[in-house]
């Protein structure tokens, strides 16, 4: 049966007889690849438009409708050497574009504004002292008013509508007093321009949004970007199933696009995207993703299957349960929503901050309306020098403190292979002091390893990757890798459930189970030294070969434990797998506290445990059976290759085949927070010099304006300084 | 100072223009790809969308 390839799922029509489809594409990384794939594109007939975003990592095509299959368009860019997948984006990315093109039309009128109203505002200011006429002054001040008071009522709506949310439900965030103390800014402008005085404040209010604007986007923009490079990737591991349209056709389509009751087919080597019923057939399931559990399962009519189990030997029809919803599924689920409610009890540092701050702005701005008072100045005097106040102490640099760093830290972070999934991740990082690491897909690599290369002749090994080439079973999927093998065998027959065979120098050669290469008697032996190795058997004419194939641990693990152990973090592994498997990990890293066998629901209550103790966990993990402890734990980390629903708990997702992203996480992180902290700290400073002056009624606004920019570029600048970690590793 | 009843309205006008610019290039989508729009600068006949390259 001939598999075609159905995206018409992704195609958006644009009206006016166009097709639109968004691609995500790996391994574009500079200006030669964007060029390279644009033409590549272009030059295909009907196609309109290709165009590559280089920050996001996606091409949009455009092409006369019904004249290109969208499947041809993947061939052309894979001929040109890019892996490219159809791409949706999810809803809360959308969202996170709209807001942060919402923010970048705030900010730029907010600077428009101030720029302007500094223009007017220096001439008076120095008009002060010499010889400015006051009809030119309040000329000057209704000139301000007409610019600022349209571009705040526009650019404070980020702060505004947050406070309005936050005092309904009766609580004080970071927004209240920025609003107020605008609001309160402007509204005396007026009066005092109204009646003629000396100094407005619409240049102050005005400046100060514009600085909190920039904090907020650089905040916004990081989570954006790194959404949309987290997003691809989850598209690029290209989750389809090949659903039957009929019984005898057959058609790989997006798992989007696969309801409960289709019939779908699951041939050896292929990962299982939904959950279901075998109907037909017979194999070994792989449920190492889901358990943790490395053995493998007989499969049959009538077994369950899971999304994220790997299909090993035989060909199955599998009748869909559930392509996203599903009865295992909706059990991890459940555990993963009481775990996150659990966890969104966290503070962030800018909250807590904050928290602290608004209540002592206002106080204070309070009682210096009162002392004036009560000191004998007239209530208007004493109003002015309140909202000085009020202005002088409004969180500038505290908010730019920590989005700045944030935002400087995830993009040195994404260089060194980690995406963050939220801003307030660094600073749980940086607290954690116990890492729980799962073994399978996590400690070790997901994929499998012929462990006795060595003792094997070279000739055997060559040959047996060549006929491997033939199969997709994953056991072989390691001996041609073993091999190095490129050229498959002509003429190769797969047996399912027991191997492949073909005719090499006229004899001929086997790869499979050890019965279907004579080869039982070595497989004992082997199997006797090491009961945690799969074997696959090899056998040409009289030569017998067994290949002995196991999950290899990542290369850096041992020396990133013991990285991890010198800055003062615990390490544990908890692992759905058996005993001697996990035993074995452990002691080659030099892990102490290991289990084995644990359920998702123990490995819960193992991180609950830990937390009451007063730890703070981190989880590393991988699988669907990790899912619910990584949203238990305090911060959770996921390989790329983690299933969907495990990097979708998880808040960092780590690249590559190393381990060492985990140390570099905490190194960033660590280094980050010092920076945020920091940050604060010069906040504070600003302001216990700058509000004794302000209580003291001696700010003028020129004052005001310099100390509060020169405090947050100091903010600036010290967040610049997150770039690098100092990290070895 | 007669001057400024020329001058005032002439910076404002300039500053509209600026804004007016900003706000028609984010409507573009220029901001969307700032990585990109730093190497198209200066990558050499850069064909235009749609168009064939001769001799491809």
């Amino acid at each position: 049966m001939q598999v075609t390839r159905d995206y018409s799922h992704y195609v958006k029509d644009m009206g006016s007889g166009l097709a639109h489809l968004d691609l995500a594409v790996e391994g574009v990384t500079c200006a030669g690849c964007m060029t390279k794939i644009e033409r590549g594109l272009s030059a295909l007939p009907d196609v309109t438009l290709a165009r590559v975003n280089l920050t996001d990592r996606r091409v949009a095509v455009e092409w006369r409708a019904g004249a290109v299959d969208p499947a041809g368009l993947i061939d052309r860019l894979a001929e040109l050497g890019y892996k490219a997948y159809p791409y949706e984006p999810v809803r809360a990315e959308l969202a996170e574009v709209q807001q942060t093109r919402f923010l970048l039309r705030c900010l730029g009128v907010a600077a428009f504004a101030t720029m302007n109203v500094m223009m007017l505002s220096v001439p008076v200011w120095s008009g002060n002292v010499t010889d400015m006429l006051p009809e030119q002054r309040d000329f000057f001040h209704w000139l301000s008013a007409l610019i600022a008071l349209p571009a705040a009522a526009y650019a404070g709506q980020p702060f505004f509508r947050s406070a309005f949310t936050a005092l309904r439900a009766r609580s004080v965030n970071m927004d209240v007093p920025i609003s107020i103390g605008v609001v309160l800014a402007l509204g005396m402008s007026v009066v005092e321009t109204i009646n003629h005085a000396e100094h407005a404040y619409f240049d102050a209010a005005i400046m100060l949004l514009t600085f909190l604007l920039a904090g907020r986007f650089l905040d916004q923009n990081m989570r954006r970007r790194t959404r949309a490079v987290a997003g691809n990737l989850a598209a690029l591991k290209a989750e389809t199933a090949t659903k039957f349209v009929s019984p005898e056709e057959i058609r790989e389509v997006p798992v989007a696009a696969i309801n409960a009751g289709d019939l779908v087919l699951l041939r050896p080597g292929e990962r299982c995207a939904i959950d279901g019923s075998v109907v037909e057939g017979r194999s070994e399931i792989d449920q190492s993703l889901i358990t943790g559990e490395t053995a493998h399962v007989a499969a049959g009519p009538g077994t369950q299957v899971y999304a994220g189990t790997l299909n090993v030997s035989g060909t199955l029809r599998v009748r869909v349960a559930a392509a996203s919803e599903g009865t295992l599924l909706d059990e991890i689920s459940r555990l993963l929503d009481n775990a996150l409610q659990a966890r969104s009890r966290y503070v962030r540092l800018a909250d807590r901050a904050s928290r602290l701050y608004a209540p002592v702005v206002h106080a204070t701005a309070l009682m210096t309306l009162v002392g004036w008072a009560l000191a004998g100045a007239n209530w208007h005097d004493a109003t002015v020098t309140a909202i000085a106040v009020l202005i002088i102490t409004c969180p500038c640099a505290l908010g730019l403190a920590i989005p700045a760093v944030q935002t400087v830290a995830a993009g040195a972070m994404f260089r060194a292979g980690v995406l963050l999934n939220s801003g307030d991740a660094i600073e749980r990082v940086a607290a954690v002091d116990t890492i729980v690491f799962d073994k399978t897909g996590t400690l070790t690599l997901p994929d499998l390893d012929v462990v006795n290369r060595d003792a094997i002749p070279d000739g055997v090994v060559a040959l047996a990757g060549r006929l491997a080439l033939a199969s997709h079973h994953p056991v072989a999927a390691a001996v041609a890798q073993a091999a190095g093998a490129k050229l498959p065998l002509p003429d190769i027959v797969e047996e399912p459930g027991r191997g492949v065979r073909g005719v090499v120098d006229g004899i001929e050669a086997r790869l499979g189970s050890p019965a279907f290469c004579d080869a039982e008697a070595a497989a004992r032996q082997l199997l006797a030294t090491d009961p945690e190795v799969s074997v696959v058997a090899f056998r040409h004419g009289e030569v017998h070969q067994v290949f002995a194939v196991r999950q290899r641990l990542r290369e850096d693990a041992a020396k990133v434990v013991a990285r991890l152990r010198e800055r003062g973090i615990a390490v544990e592994i908890l692992s759905g797998d058996r005993e001697p498997a996990v035993r074995q990990a452990a002691t080659a890293l030099g892990v102490d506290t290991w289990r084995a066998g644990v359920n998702p629901a123990e490995k819960i209550a193992r991180i609950e445990e830990l937390k009451r103790q007063g730890h703070h966990v981190m989880m590393v993990g991988d699988g669907l059976n990790d899912a619910p402890s990584l949203a238990a734990a305090s911060v959770s980390m996921s390989p790329i290759s983690a299933t969907h629903l495990s990097q979708a708990a998880a808040d960092l997702v780590f690249l590559g085949k190393d381990l060492s992203p985990v140390l570099k996480a905490v190194d960033f992180s660590r280094k980050a927070v010092g920076l945020m902290r920091q940050n604060l700290g010069l906040a504070i400073g600003y302001n216990v010099i700058a509000v004794p002056i302000a209580i003291a009624g001696l700010a003028t606004p020129l004052i005001a304006a310099a100390a509060m920019s020169g405090s947050s570029i100091l903010v600036i600048m010290n967040a610049l300084r997150g770039r690098s970690a100092g990290t070895e590793a | 100072m007669e001057v400024l009843i020329y001058l005032v309205p002439l910076a404002l006008l300039l500053g509209f223009a600026g804004l007016a610019g900003f706000l028609w290039s984010l409507r573009n989508g220029q901001y969307e790809d700032l990585d990109g729009a730093a190497w198209r600068a200066i990558a050499d006949d850069e064909p235009s969308p749609g168009q064939q390259q001769p001799g491809q």
